[in-house]
């Protein structure tokens, strides 16, 4: 289980993003939506370590502030939003990297760290692929390959910042699936920002929506995504719609200006 | 990308290694006729008798004067190379060569200074001056280059590193010009020490750089691995459970010690460490896991080499093995990229 207390990030004096309290079950699924700037990455580099926040994060109850990094690296991976992939690594060598909280002390990696290599390249489909360089992939391909790799650090928790943003509709379906596969099949807890807000809805078992670094709401899907909220958060005009059959949320977008907006407008 | 074709260039590069080193034991002037010599090396092996028809006068010559010179072109070669392909993967720079930080800037004040002000009592001296020199400024050149980049409160990315080197370098080399603009009397000295020299090696100066390049060398190729993870960014570098700024200190202070005493001693022999890591690459691919051990083989042999031509090359003066490598390694540097370039 994830627990956030107080978890604040401020560049020089801007907040980016306001004290978070939240526990995430283990095996669930969060979504953070929310403008562009809402914060969302913020949260999600906090939880991996990346920026200086204040609160306090803990994963199973280890409070992440006192573990070491290769601890850290060995209980959350982190899929950035714009990964690096130098062009001239091999997909295999790539997935490797994965294995690096596990090296021993003279760097070395042992047979398990290639077996579970193999195996995680198997597994996301990749096995064509494993000599090729990276710059020879697409970029559904480079997304799993991304993937394999973090899911190679073997950590309990995996967040995703905006994991579909660069994929067309199809591919995107595609790893949302895969994702919802391996966290049934490898019991993972996924934390991840998404700018499509009915994927987001159809995938993850619970919604935090941010704005300007606050919550503005919680819950699930059809609570949290209302067209009035969405108006006021998003500056955009949608109708949101509920399909009651299998309780999945379609949002729409509409002609014209947001309520709000347009008031203001006149 | 397998172990096996890992250890397939290293034995490559091993032989690689071997062969210049008994050609360059074998060519030069006076001396044995040159097949006879890899027989004599081969005699003193433990062991192994063979009657090479060497005599001891010559062989003197082999083991007195050509060996030293070979092993410091050996040493040298690899150092610079190793340290290049270091430099490159902490700063993520293919550009970057292991001068970068001020090693060699500092090392050229170092002597210029020695020459110029140790010139008169350098003969009462226990040490020689100048390597002795060269080697603190070097140092203390990269360490004033760290803390300038460091006040920078850049850590976090080696670009600061990279822009306070550009000064700082910059910074000494004035100093040096100054200097030598002062002394013109050791103008011919001082440039000839830049141009990198290995002639009149003694085992002494192989003794003395020795234990920094092994240190160094050892250092880096633990470290090989940790240069791949770096390749990701320094973010996921750190996500993949790295201490990126800790990692990069490590490895810069160890390129920094083990070219600091090569530069030391041999002067500034140019090109070697941008050139080499990146012929290895090109041919073996971009895993530091290879870049690093086989720079390290492929530089030293490259460099005794290319110290060959440079001892036949005698009228008027031997020709400095830094015009060397730049003569054949540029325009080799260039087929290759071509071809290359042409196969993709
Ligand atoms: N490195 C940074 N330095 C200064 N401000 C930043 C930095 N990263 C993000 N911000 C600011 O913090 C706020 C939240 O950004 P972010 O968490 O990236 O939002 P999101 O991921 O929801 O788009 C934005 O206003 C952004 O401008
Ligand atoms: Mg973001």
């Amino acid at each position: 289980m994830i627990s956030c207390r107080g978890v604040a990030v401020s560049y020089k004096k801007h907040d980016a993003l306001l004290p978070f309290d939240r526990d995430i079950a283990a095996g669930d699924w969060l979504g953070l939506v929310g403008p562009n700037g809402a914060g969302k990455s913020s949260l999600l580099r906090a939880i991996a370590g990346l920026v200086d926040a204040r609160g306090l994060v803990s994963i199973g109850g280890v409070d992440l502030s006192t573990a070491s990094d290769r601890e850290r690296a060995q209980l959350v991976a982190y899929v950035p939003q714009d990964p690096l992939l130098p062009h001239d690594m091999s997909v295999f060598d790539y997935v490797l990297l994965g294995r690096t909280p596990y090296v021993g002390r003279f760097g070395l990696l042992g047979r398990s760290d290639r077996g579970i290599t193999s195996e995680m390249i198997a597994l996301l489909r990749l096995g064509d692929f494993a000599n090729r360089y990276l710059g020879e992939l697409s970029g559904g391909e480079q997304q799993r390959v991304v993937l394999a790799r973090a899911l190679a650090q073997q950590a309990p928790v995996l967040l995703l910042d905006e994991p579909t943003s660069a994929l067309d509709i199809g591919h995107q379906q595609q790893a949302l699936e895969l994702i919802t596969e391996l966290r049934a099949s490898r019991q993972l807890t996924v934390i991840s920002a998404m700018h499509d807000l009915t994927l987001a809805a159809t995938y993850t078992d619970a919604l935090v929506m941010l704005h300007e670094g606050a919550v503005v709401a919680d819950g699930a899907a059809r609570d949290v995504l209302t067209a009035e909220r969405l108006g006021d958060v998003f500056h955009v005009c949608v109708s949101v719609d509920i399909d009651e059959e299998d309780d999945t949320v379609i949002v729409v977008p509409r002609r014209g200006f947001p309520v709000s907006d347009a008031t203001a407008l006149s | 990308m397998s172990d096996r074709a890992d250890r397939w260039w290293l034995v490559a590069g091993g032989l690689f290694l071997l062969l210049s080193l008994l050609i360059g034991a074998s060519i030069g002037p006076a001396g044995p006729d040159s097949w006879r010599v890899p027989l004599a090396l081969f005699d003193r092996l433990p062991i192994v008798g063979i009657d090479s028809g060497v005599t001891d006068a010559q062989w003197n010559i082999v083991w007195q004067i050509r060996m030293p010179r070979v092993v410091l072109g050996a040493l040298v070669g690899g150092m610079l190379s190793i340290a290049g392909a270091s430099y490159q993967g902490v700063f993520r720079n293919p550009l970057v060569d292991p001068y970068l930080l001020g090693a060699a800037s500092g090392a050229g004040l170092g002597a210029t200074l020695a020459l110029t002000i140790g010139r008169a009592s350098s003969a009462t001296w226990p040490v020689d001056p100048v390597p002795a020199t060269a080697f603190v400024f070097a140092v203390g050149t990269v360490l004033v280059t760290y803390l300038v980049g460091a006040s920078f409160g850049g850590n976090r990315s080696g670009i600061t590193l990279v822009l306070a080197g550009v000064a700082v370098v910059s910074f000494t080399t004035a100093i040096q010009t100054f200097v030598l603009q002062r002394n013109l009397d050791v103008v011919r000295e001082v440039f000839q020490w830049i141009l990198g020299r290995l002639s009149g090696a003694t085992w002494g100066d192989v003794r003395l750089v020795v234990p920094y390049v092994a240190v160094s060398c050892i250092v880096l190729i633990l470290f090989r691995r940790k240069l791949d993870v770096l390749r990701v960014g320094d973010e996921e570098a750190s996500t993949l459970g790295m201490s990126v700024p800790r990692t990069r200190m490590t490895i810069v202070v160890a390129a920094t010690l083990g070219t600091a005493a090569v530069v030391s001693v041999s002067g500034l022999i140019g090109f070697v460490g941008l050139v080499v890591p990146h012929t290895i690459r090109l041919m073996a691919g971009a895993s530091y896991r290879r870049v690093v051990p086989l720079s390290l083989l492929f530089g030293a042999g490259f460099l005794v080499l290319a110290d060959v031509p440079g001892r036949m090359l005698t009228n008027p003066a031997e020709t400095p093995i830094g015009v060397v490598t730049a003569f054949i390694g540029a325009p080799f540097f260039i087929f290759l990229l071509r071809t290359r370039q042409i196969a993709r």
